[in-house]
C-alpha cells in the first residue's frame, strides 16, 4: 500500500527506445514519420498531432534559459549507497549504470539562469536517471536551489519528471519530501513565485511534495500526473479507470493544475507569468534637492 | 493473547495449549500440578523472550500490524482525558480514517490527531482500513491550524499503510493535501511531538508525520515503500517481502541509528497487545517528558530546530564544484 518507488510499476512508457535516434521516427499517438531533424526544430512535438515525446535535459534546460545565461550549482553531489541496499543489483552498480548512460550524476540539474529579463533559481529533472527518483541528491539540490532562491529573491521554476522516491536510499528519501517542502514553505514566506512544469511522468514523493506547492501549476499536455500509479489504483479499487484518467487534461479538468502549456509556448508563458508575480523593483526616487536633505 | 499467533509465535502456542491441558488435567484428576504449571510457565516467558529478542524486520512488521495490537484511539483513552472529537475538513465529508481532537495529556491542553485503524470488517470498512483520502489530510491540517492559533501542543499518531491509491483520491488530489500539510507543518509554532504507534506507511504517514521529535514504538516500523510493494518491484514477486522489509532499514532500531527517529518507546514483551495499559503509560510518560522540553524552547526557535532537523535527513557524497567533473567516483566527503 506504500506507495512511492514503484515507478517500474506504472504504466509509464518513457524508455530509452522512445527517444528518437533514427533519421525518421514513428510518433506513437498518430503514427505519422517524422523527420528527426524536424522533430527537434519543434522541440520534439509531433508536428502532425502536438504529441509531446520526451525532451531531454539538456534540451530542456536550453529552453528554459536564454542562451548562455545558465550558471549551474551544487554539480558535485553524488549519491551514496547508504542502507548498503542488498536487492538483487546493488545501487551503487544502479548508479553507476545511469551516470554512464546519461552522463550526469544524478537525475536533477539546479542553477541560476536568466529567462527573459528575469533572472531564476532553475531545476531541471531528467527521468532517465532512475526514473528521476527523489534521494537524498534530488532532494538536497532542490532544497538547497530553493534556499539560494530565497537569499537572492529569485522565483523558483522546476521542471518536475519523477517515478516516486528512492526506494535504495530507504526512509531517507521519504524525507526528502519534507525536507524540499520546509524550503518551499520559507520561499513562500518571502513572497517569492515558485512555479513548478510537469511533465511525463510526475508521481509518487515529488507528486507529493514539491511538484504541487506551485503559486502555478503548469503541466504539458498528455502529460501523466498522479501519486499512486494507474496500475496499483487499478489493483487496489478493482475498478475501471476513467478514460484519460491522470492526465494533465484530467488534472485541468478536475481543477489540481492552473494551465496546460503546449512546450512551444512554455517559455513566453513562463516569463508573462513571471511578469505578473516579479514586477521590476520600482524606478529610484528622485534624489531629493540638497537643502531640504538636511535636518 | 494465545487466541492469535503470528507464524513465529507457534512454539508459544503450542506451549500455552500444553499449559492448559495441564490445568484441565490437573482439575479433573485433582492432582496437584502447581509445580509442572509454574516450571511451564517458566518455559513460557523464556521462549517469548527468546523469540522476542531475535525478531526479524520482517517478523517486526507483522507485529507492527497484528490485529489485537492498540490503534490509535485506543491510546487516546489510554493516555488523555476529556477527549473532544472535531470532525471534517469543511470542504468534503468526515474522512474517519484520520481523527482528531482537543484533549487532555496530564495537565496539558493539546490537539491529538492520529490514523485509525478498524478492528473488524465492518470497523475497517468505515476506516477504510486506516487508509486516509485527500479530506482526511486537509481536516488534520484545519485541526492543525486550530490548534496552532490557540497555541496548543499537536500529538500526532500514526499507524496507517499508507493513503489510499484510489480513484477518488487522485480526484480530489491526494499528492496535493499531502504537499501541503508537509509544507505548513514547518510553520505551526506549537510543540508537535510524532508517535509511530504501528505501521509508518510512506507518504501517508509523513503526511501528518513532521514535528520536533519523532517517537516510534519498539516493533513499529517506517517505511518509504511497504516490503510487499519493494519485493515487487525488485524481485517481481510479492513472497520476498521478508528480505526486501531487511533491505529497506525500517525497524525502529535502524531508523534510530539513522537519526530518522528521535527515540524508542519500549513495548511489553510480546508488543504492546500483550499489555495495553502498561504500553499506554510507558508512552505517555514519554510524552510528557518531550512536551515538558519542547515547551521551554522560544516560538522561533522551535520552528529553527523543526527546520534544521529534517533538512538535515539524507546522506550523500559531495565533491568540491571545481572537481565536479560529470560522474567522476562518488567522493569521501559524506554529510550525514
Amino acid at each position: 500500500m506504500a506507495l512511492f518507488g514503484k515507478k517500474k510499476h506504472t504504466s509509464v512508457k518513457v524508455r530509452k527506445r522512445d527517444i528518437p535516434d533514427g533519421l525518421w521516427i514513428k510518433c506513437p499517438s498518430c503514427s505519422e514519420m517524422v523527420f528527426k531533424q524536424e522533430l527537434e526544430a519543434a522541440l520534439n512535438v509531433c508536428p502532425r498531432c502536438e504529441y509531446h515525446f520526451p525532451f531531454a535535459r539538456q534540451a530542456r534546460l536550453a529552453l528554459l534559459s536564454e542562451a548562455g545565461s545558465f550558471e549551474e550549482w551544487d554539480a558535485g553531489l553524488t549519491s551514496v549507497d547508504v542502507l548498503t541496499f542488498t536487492g538483487t543489483a546493488t545501487y551503487t552498480a544502479k548508479l553507476k549504470e545511469n551516470q554512464q548512460e546519461t552522463g550526469c550524476r544524478d537525475a536533477i540539474t539546479c542553477g541560476r539562469a536568466r529567462l527573459g529579463r528575469h533572472v531564476i533559481a532553475l531545476g531541471v529533472m531528467d527521468f532517465e536517471f532512475l526514473g528521476a527518483s527523489m534521494g537524498a541528491v534530488v532532494g538536497e539540490k532542490v532544497a538547497r536551489l530553493v534556499e539560494r532562491g530565497t537569499v537572492e529573491r529569485l522565483p523558483v521554476l522546476i521542471a518536475c519528471t519523477s517515478g516516486g522516491a528512492r526506494m535504495y536510499e530507504g526512509l531517507y528519501s521519504l524525507m526528502q519530501m519534507a525536507k524540499t517542502s520546509a524550503a518551499l514553505a520559507r520561499h513562500a514566506a518571502a513572497r517569492l513565485p515558485y512555479i513548478p512544469v510537469l511533465t511525463h511522468p510526475t508521481t509518487a514523493g515529488v507528486m507529493a511534495s514539491f511538484a504541487t506547492l506551485g503559486d502555478v501549476i503548469i503541466a504539458e499536455p498528455g502529460a501523466l500526473i498522479g501519486f499512486a500509479g494507474p496500475r496499483v489504483i487499478k489493483e487496489t479499487t478493482q475498478q475501471e479507470l476513467p478514460a484519460g484518467f491522470q492526465s494533465a487534461e484530467f488534472l485541468l479538468k478536475h481543477g489540481l493544475l492552473d494551465m496546460v502549456v503546449p512546450r512551444k509556448e512554455l517559455k513566453s508563458q513562463l516569463i508573462l507569468l513571471l511578469d505578473y508575480l516579479m514586477p521590476p523593483p520600482p524606478a529610484e526616487p528622485l534624489p531629493a534637492p540638497a537643502a531640504a536633505s538636511t535636518p | 493473547m494465545a487466541a492469535y499467533a503470528l507464524p513465529f509465535e507457534k512454539p508459544l502456542a503450542e506451549l500455552n495449549r500444553k499449559l492448559e491441558e495441564l490445568r484441565g488435567f490437573g482439575r479433573k484428576q485433582n492432582v496437584d500440578v502447581a509445580a509442572d504449571l509454574a516450571q511451564m510457565e517458566r518455559k513460557i516467558a523464556e521462549t517469548r523472550e527468546k523469540i522476542f529478542a531475535q525478531l526479524t524486520p520482517w517478523q517486526i512488521v507483522q507485529v507492527a500490524r497484528h490485529p489485537l495490537r492498540p490503534y490509535a484511539l485506543d491510546y487516546v483513552r489510554e493516555m488523555f482525558v476529556d477527549f473532544s472529537e472535531l470532525h471534517g475538513d469543511r470542504i468534503h465529508r468526515d474522512d474517519r480514517a484520520i481523527f482528531g481532537g482537543l484533549a487532555k495529556l496530564g495537565e496539558h491542553r493539546v490537539m491529538v490527531i492520529g490514523t485509525q485503524k478498524g478492528r473488524d470488517t465492518k470497523g475497517n470498512l468505515e476506516v477504510n482500513f486506516g487508509c486516509a483520502y485527500p479530506e482526511g489530510y486537509r481536516k488534520a491540517l484545519r485541526l492543525m491550524r486550530l490548534a496552532a492559533k490557540f497555541n496548543l501542543p499537536i500529538i500526532t499518531l500514526i499507524d496507517t499503510p499508507g493513503a489510499y491509491p484510489g480513484i477518488e483520491s487522485e480526484e480530489r488530489h491526494i499528492a496535493e493535501a499531502i504537499a501541503v500539510n508537509l509544507r505548513e507543518m514547518f510553520t505551526f509554532a506549537v510543540p508537535m511531538l510524532v508517535t509511530i504507534i504501528g505501521e509508518g506507511g510512506s507518504g501517508g504517514a509523513l503526511g501528518i508525520g513532521v514535528g520536533d521529535r519523532v517517537l516510534m514504538l519498539q516493533y513499529a516500523y517506517y517505511s518509504v515503500i511497504s516490503p510487499e510493494g519493494c519485493a515487487a518491484i525488485l524481485w517481481k514477486n510479492r513472497s520476498y517481502a521478508d528480505r526486501a522489509a531487511a533491505a529497506l532499514k525500517i525497524t525502529s532500531r535502524d531508523l534510530l541509528a539513522m537519526k530518522l527517529a528521535d527515540e524508542i518507546v519500549p513495548e511489553p514483551l510480546g508488543g504492546a497487545h500483550v499489555d495495553p495499559r502498561q504500553m499506554g503509560a510507558t508512552l505517555k510518560q514519554i510524552l510528557l517528558r518531550h512536551l515538558l522540553e519542547l515547551k521551554q524552547v522560544p516560538p522561533d526557535e522551535l520552528l529553527e530546530r523543526r527546520y534544521a532537523k529534517f533538512r538535515a535527513m539524507g546522506v550523500f557524497a559531495e565533491q568540491p564544484a571545481a572537481a565536479a567533473a560529470p560522474v567522476a567516483a562518488p567522493g569521501a566527503a559524506v554529510q550525514p
